[in-house]
């Protein structure tokens, strides 16, 4: 028997603010029908308080009965003593205040300054006052899941999401990649902000796969052809996908400055050094410095110039394989045409997204060179065009979220600094441009940063540290940690910060078939409206 | 007031309790079951905790007279002074009275009157005293002659009884809660009386 949304749950029996209240259950409410994360609403003498069940526990009036426990397996004793002699707990953190009741008519929440007095009744937070809260659906809100074990829709002000970076966390499998597809289709129906995603395992353009079912599911393109723009690494791959590229993006040799070396380091396993002589030969030959270094093949004339660079011979070497392994990746050449970064600002600012599919070019190398080569360029676009934009006091470019994935090798602390997507969140949304992060290891990412993202949502995280880094710094950390550590392990997660009031667990909608249904109106729906248009056109 | 509901009158009154002598010897009404007394005025409630059977005459025993009788009925056949003789008293704890229509679970302003009549309670006046569970606090309080916990237990079987099946597992249950709180301090007592009024 799950308690119903007027059904009182208990009173409020102590607390602090600090702390959050203890409410003590009735007995007609058990706990085993209560759920860490659940909304309660909290009716003081004087205010309504919106509050989250972050712990649940059993108490005893007399300590001898747990020493001679009672025959429990007698019913009515058992029915009896629940409540009585025995009851359950809830430790509730009050969030936001709501309509006070004498002024019950100012809509809204404002967060807590106080909590609740003494024997204030709980009841379960209704549609009404969750809404309060968290708004309805609306022209900037967007229908992002339901809290768990609530039938109300929980919606995100997608334009003060966009406001500031955010990230997503949670183990493999949980569904990040799923509620991101949810979230950007969000943004682009409801926000004013454009997409750039990197999209490494080619999911969101035209179709990724549900593991579950054993399936496709739509991407991006397929649902909003005109407005989302698909960019292909590996054109072949899309094509085998079904769909033809809008852009096939090629890097010329040209275009890689050694800086992008040396965050590529690690992954082309180069010595410090040999780091060190990118920037030597840049020097040499400037532009050029891959395709000339490349060409280099006689002793002779290798020993001259390095001994002029003072670089080492091994070290050479070292640089030497590091650069053949680049050189294979086919979307380099020596010399590449058209201009990418171009092409994506032109859709980016027609208010369209863009999605780079990196199809077989999944190897971390191919990630971070293209991630971050594309989106410095872009980010110093759009940095010239605010300032241009502030001198002249006209329009600023359209706001941009870069989304990328596996962010812990861009910004973990030996990196982050030199990276743009460091920058990027650093700099917040100075220049219009903000980041969404993807990531399974959220502790691997640099704490500066993680501070910088304003909302996160996190899904299940087994590994404590990557749960302490995502709730570094939140008010509240040990009671969302029990919420959080109670997340299923697929589809459930807890989004907190600054898109949202307060906290909330929640389960994204299932993305299939029905939510496909939201944006694409059905066939009759079409006919219907071209009868009436018909209609109009001969009256 | 039906007449068959008369069990007795008052012949010892005090504000917590009062003693009823039967008008038929043996004709006791059940322990913990709820009688009343009193008139338009006022009546009062109070709950059967004890009832004895003795001589009209303090201080002589009655004697054993049944050696050559056939059945202890045969006695009283052939003894029929002995209706006269012995008499049928009962015991109650005052657990409440009614005010101007109004139910109070709480001892009344006066004791009961001697010569007052007592009647055992309907069914349906049972059912609306027992609504409230304040009366169970004063017997709690009470140092009486018969255990505590004995009469709880007899009295609230008695309300059960008039209650339906349905009703009497939920009616039991609240007094239950009512008790758990009450006794909070003494497990060992609810315990007891639990066992007693189960279903
Ligand atoms: N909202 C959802 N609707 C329907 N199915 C879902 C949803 N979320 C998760 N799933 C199921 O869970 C599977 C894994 O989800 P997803 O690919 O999003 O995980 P992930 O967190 O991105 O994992 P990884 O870190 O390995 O990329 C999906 O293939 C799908 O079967
Ligand atoms: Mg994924």
């Amino acid at each position: 028997m799950t308690p119903t949304n007027n059904q009182r749950l208990g009173i409020v029996t102590g607390g602090s603010l600090t702390r959050g209240v203890e409410v003590r259950l009735d007995s007609s409410a058990s706990v085993e029908d209560m759920v860490v994360g659940r909304y309660v609403t909290i009716y003081g003498r004087k205010q309504c308080f919106l509050g989250m069940i972050t712990d649940i526990s059993l108490g005893v009036v007399d300590p001898r009965l747990t020493i001679t426990p009672p025959d429990i397996s007698d019913s009515f004793v058992a029915e009896v003593l629940t409540g009585t002699s025995t009851y359950g707990t809830l430790q509730v953190t009050p969030y936001q205040v709501i309509g006070g009741q004498a002024d019950a008519k100012t809509k809204g929440s404002q967060p807590v300054k106080t909590i609740p007095s003494h024997f204030s009744e709980v009841k379960l937070a209704s549609q009404d006052e969750f809404e309060q809260v968290f708004g309805k659906e609306d022209e900037e809100r967007f229908h992002i899941g339901n809290p768990l074990d609530m039938e109300i829709k929980l919606c995100l002000n997608m334009e003060r999401f966009v406001e500031r970076s955010s990230g997503i966390f949670g183990k493999s499998g949980t569904g990040k990649t799923f509620f991101t597809r949810q979230l950007l289709i969000g943004m682009l129906q409801k926000s004013k902000a454009v997409n750039l995603i990197f999209d490494m395992h080619s999911e969101y353009g035209w179709k990724g796969t549900d593991e579950g079912k054993q399936r496709f599911v739509k991407g991006l393109k397929q649902l909003f052809p005109s407005q989302v723009a698909v960019f292909a690494l590996d054109e072949k791959s899309s094509l085998r996908k079904g769909l033809t590229p809008d852009f096939v993006v090629r890097i010329g040799y040209d275009e890689i400055e050694p800086a992008v070396m040396a965050l590529l380091r690690q992954t082309l396993n180069l010595t410090e050094p040999a780091v060190n002589a990118v920037y030597e030969l840049h020097r040499r030959f400037g532009k050029n410095w891959l395709k000339n270094t490349l060409a280099l093949k006689g002793v002779d004339e290798t020993k001259d110039l390095l001994g002029e660079l003072s670089i080492h011979e091994s070290t050479f070497q070292n640089l030497k394989r590091g650069l053949a392994k680049l050189s294979r990746l086919g979307f380099l050449q020596p010399q590449a045409s058209g201009d990418t970064v171009g092409r994506i600002l032109g859709y980016l600012e027609q208010g369209k997204n863009v999605v780079l599919e990196f199809g077989r070019y999944q190897d971390i190398t191919s990630y971070m060179l293209v991630a971050n080569l594309l989106s410095r360029r872009i980010y110093d676009r759009y940095q010239e065009r605010v300032e241009v934009a502030m001198a002249e006091d006209s329009a600023k470019p359209t706001p941009l979220v870069i989304s990328i994935e596996e962010a812990h090798k861009f910004l973990n602390p030996e990196v982050a600094s030199q990276t743009i997507f460091g920058r990027i969140a650093r700099e917040m949304r100075k220049y219009n441009v903000t980041l969404l992060v993807i990531d399974q290891r959220p502790s691997g990412i640099d704490d500066e940063v993680m501070s910088q993202l304003g909302s996160k949502i996190a899904f299940s995280l087994d590994n404590d540290r990557d749960i302490d880094s995502v709730l570094s710094g939140v008010s509240g950390k040990g009671e969302l940690k029990t919420v959080l550590a109670k997340l299923a392990s697929k589809q459930q997660a807890l989004i907190f910060g600054y898109a949202v009031p307060m906290p909330v667990s929640f389960k994204p909608c299932d993305y299939g078939e029905t939510y496909y249904r939201r944006f694409t109106p059905s066939k009759t729906d079409i006919t219907k409206q071209a009868e009436q248009d018909i209609e109009e056109l001969w009256g | 007031m039906s007449e068959t509901q008369r069990v007795g009158e008052v012949i010892e009154s005090s504000t917590t309790d009062f003693i009823a002598q039967c008008y038929e010897l043996y004709e006791l009404p059940p322990l913990g079951s709820l009688v009343k007394t009193g008139d338009s005025d006022g009546e009062l409630y109070g709950i059967v905790y004890n009832a004895t059977t003795s001589g009209v005459e303090p201080g002589r025993r009655p004697i054993a007279r049944g050696k050559d009788e056939a059945s202890e009925t045969a006695i009283y056949q052939s003894n029929p002074q002995l209706l006269k003789l012995l008499r049928s008293e009962f015991e109650v704890a005052v657990v409440g009275h009614r005010r101007e229509g109004k139910l109070c679970q709480y001892l009344p302003p006066k004791p009961a009157r001697i010569h007052g009549f007592v009647y055992q309670c309907l069914p349906e006046e049972v059912r609306e005293f027992s609504q409230s569970f304040d009366f169970l606090t004063i017997l709690i309080d009470r140092q009486l002659s018969v255990p505590t916990g004995e009469l709880i237990a007899a009295s609230l079987r008695q309300m059960g009884k008039v209650r339906s099946d349905d009703d009497r597992g939920h009616f039991l249950v609240t007094a239950g809660k009512e008790l758990a709180i009450l006794l909070s301090h003494d497990f060992n007592q609810l315990k007891a009386i639990l066992e007693r009024i189960k279903r």
